[in-house]
């Protein structure tokens, strides 16, 4: 056995090319707003901030267990704290982002200290039922326009930090440079996102993670805390989700209880983003995104029926192919663009 | 006296909710399934006896007999073809089935009858009212609390004397068990949806009946529904009528300190029960 060295490696061939592809396409997106129409942008934009959702309600529900239908709480609260904080405090929007995140989080101690309160399934309808409190609680806010909701401030617009920086480098008005700073932002919060999971489920937490979605009964013989991992979970995506949902209505400017909380927006697109590209991988809900966006595209004409097709997409791949489209892919090649999965490999 | 007659009028709208509750409590009790396409499905039946009561002139209450095997049906065959290929010890699949169910059929709905909101013409009921002293109570809200203390007593009945309650209380106690004894999970499970959707069905007569709806009410009843099977205490029927009864007081008592409270209220009781007592006030499953 002499000159025989065991190394533990996550790598593979199809990790190192995606990674490579992944940084030509990330100079790409960084390059974009130079030379793409504002639509294209505004549509990169939405892209990017659905992609961050679905990544964090698949670390909750694909790693994590945690089936929430209630992550329009996350999004509305931490929009309204953005909108709250540069109404009454004259709080920078950019910076509100991080108000966005921290409020999220807070609301997350006591959404989770009920919500773990219900086993299973009945966890997913109890996030709800606290989405909606928090819903009706922000429509008796009158400071931010209670039930009709409010516009962001002009000089709160106007403010934001890069802005001007945006308009004189790319010669455009103050509303396209805003487009393009929220898009950058969008693109930051994506990567940061993406990055952040894959980095985090490679961890020794990672590993724990896991093996509580695989087994919960054989993680915890072998000493993983699930309780503590559920909470270390919920209150992660919480954090990226009130951020998320500040910058959507960042870009948006304007905001309304019944946006900002709307479940079909920020919960149900999400969950068949993730459902459709392939739930419990990090690849799922980028082809989940790409997906969704092409349909909604295709079907924008349809109204209901692009619903419809969506719900009824969800319904059948859940039944066929529980692994989503990724599921199939990967399923069939073995291809995995962001492994885990730890390998020994003898070294002669 | 205005209190003891919005406490009175709570009790009546708490029926109502019962009323959403019990198929929901009844199907969690047997297969352990939550279905969030639950309070749409309560909507499609009120469209259902809509359409009746419009094409064909029934009266409201011969509509809702018209549409109880309709529904059964759909229940039974939405079971069999699709939600028994989903249960088992993974929670995700049955959830997020469901739940892709609930906006089909709402969009559907949408397409199908527009988005505005319609009501269930029930002549001269809609208005009539019994004076009992200085309060009046509606006829309707009387009725939909007595059809529920009858729904419940009937539930009761099958799960505790008759063989397709047994067959019940066993599939859901142990189904491997239960099959080993000539009992067919798959069928007991159909069964057990499509009564479900009778209780649906009768819970969609009187919501038809008592305020206007639209494609989009669905979700708030499931939630309703959801809340009171959770304060009653998972498995216990009785305590699925006491919850429903819990959240229609909370919201008539809400409602009169504060119009704008009323919906809040009733959540707020929900989160104060599940504070207090986490297993709901009357328990009896243990999971």
């Amino acid at each position: 056995m002499a000159g025989q060295t065991y190394t533990v490696s996550t790598r593979t061939a199809a990790s190192q090319i995606a990674a490579v592809v992944a940084l030509v396409l990330l100079v790409v997106a960084i390059a974009l707003p130079a030379f793409a129409s504002r639509s294209l942008i505004q549509d990169m934009f939405f892209i990017l901030t659905m992609l961050t959702l679905a990544q964090f309600w698949n670390l909750l529900a694909g790693y994590g267990g945690l089936v929430s239908v209630g992550q329009q709480a996350f999004v509305g609260f931490g929009a309204y704290m953005l909108f709250g904080g540069a109404i009454l405090w004259g709080v920078n929007p950019v910076a509100g982002l991080l108000l966005s995140g921290v409020f999220a989080l807070i609301l997350a101690i006591p959404t989770a200290f009920f919500a773990f309160r219900l086993q299973g399934a009945y966890f997913a309808i109890g996030t709800w039922v606290v989405a909606e409190v928090v819903r009706l609680s922000v429509a008796q806010w009158k400071a931010v326009g209670g039930g009709t909701g409010t516009s962001l401030p002009r000089d709160a617009r106007d403010a934001m930090w890069g802005v001007e920086w945006i308009e004189a480098a790319f010669d455009t008005r103050s509303s396209a440079a805003r487009d393009i700073l929220a898009y950058w932002l969008a693109l930051a919060l994506a990567v940061a996102t993406i990055g952040g999971i894959y980095w985090f489920l490679r961890t020794k937490r990672g590993l724990a993670l896991a093996a509580l979605r695989d087994n919960v009964d054989a993680a915890r013989s072998v000493g993983v805390d699930s309780a503590r991992m559920k909470w270390v979970v919920f209150l992660v995506a919480a954090f990226g989700t009130g951020i998320a949902g500040g910058l959507i209505f960042l870009q948006n400017g304007r905001i309304s209880p019944d946006s900002a909380f709307s479940v079909i927006d920020w919960t149900a697109f999400v969950i068949f983003i993730v459902v459709i590209g392939g739930i419990g991988t990090i690849e799922g809900p980028i082809i989940g995104v790409l997906v969704f966006f092409a349909l909604q595209t295709l079907l924008a004409d349809f109204g209901a029926w692009y619903l419809m097709v969506l719900g009824g997409l969800g319904i059948a791949v859940m039944l066929f192919a529980p692994g989503g489209l990724w599921g199939l892919v990967s399923g069939r090649t073995g291809i995995q663009l962001f492994p885990i999965r730890r390998r020994l490999e003898r070294r002669e | 006296m205005i209190w003891v007659d919005t406490v009175l009028q709570g009790v009546l709208l708490g029926g109502l909710y019962a009323l959403f509750a019990l198929g929901l409590s009844l199907v969690f009790g047997i297969m352990r399934l939550v279905n969030l396409a639950h309070g749409d499905l309560i909507v499609f039946a009120a469209y259902l006896i809509l359409l009746l009561v419009t094409l064909l002139g029934l009266g409201p209450f011969m509509a809702a007999i018209v549409a109880l095997p309709i529904m059964f049906a759909l229940g039974w065959a939405l079971q069999r073809v699709v939600l028994n290929r989903v249960l088992g010890t993974d929670i995700l699949p049955p959830l997020l089935v469901t739940f892709g169910l609930s906006v089909v059929l709402q969009n559907a709905l949408l397409e199908g009858f527009s988005a505005d909101s319609r009501r269930i013409p029930a002549g001269w009921l809609e208005t009539a009212s019994l004076p009992i002293g200085p309060i009046s109570l509606g006829v309707m809200p009387l009725l939909t609390f007595l059809s529920a203390i009858a729904v419940t007593l009937a539930l009761q009945w099958v799960f505790y004397r008759t063989s397709l309650g047994r067959a019940f209380r066993a599939t859901s106690d142990d189904p491997v068990t239960a099959s080993l004894m000539g009992v067919k999970p798959a069928s007991v499970f159909a069964k057990a949806t499509g009564i479900a959707m009778i209780v649906v069905t009768i819970a969609a007569l009187y919501l038809g009946t008592r305020a206007n709806f639209d494609p989009t009410t669905g979700p708030a009843r499931l939630i309703y529904a959801f809340e009171a099977v959770i304060i009653g205490g998972l498995g216990s029927l009785w305590g699925t009528l006491a919850g429903g009864i819990i959240i229609g007081v909370a919201q008539t008592v809400g409602a009169q300190i504060n119009p704008e409270w009323q919906i809040l209220a009733g959540h707020v009781a929900f989160l104060v029960v599940l504070l207090i007592r986490p297993r709901g006030l009357f328990p009896r499953a243990f999971d």
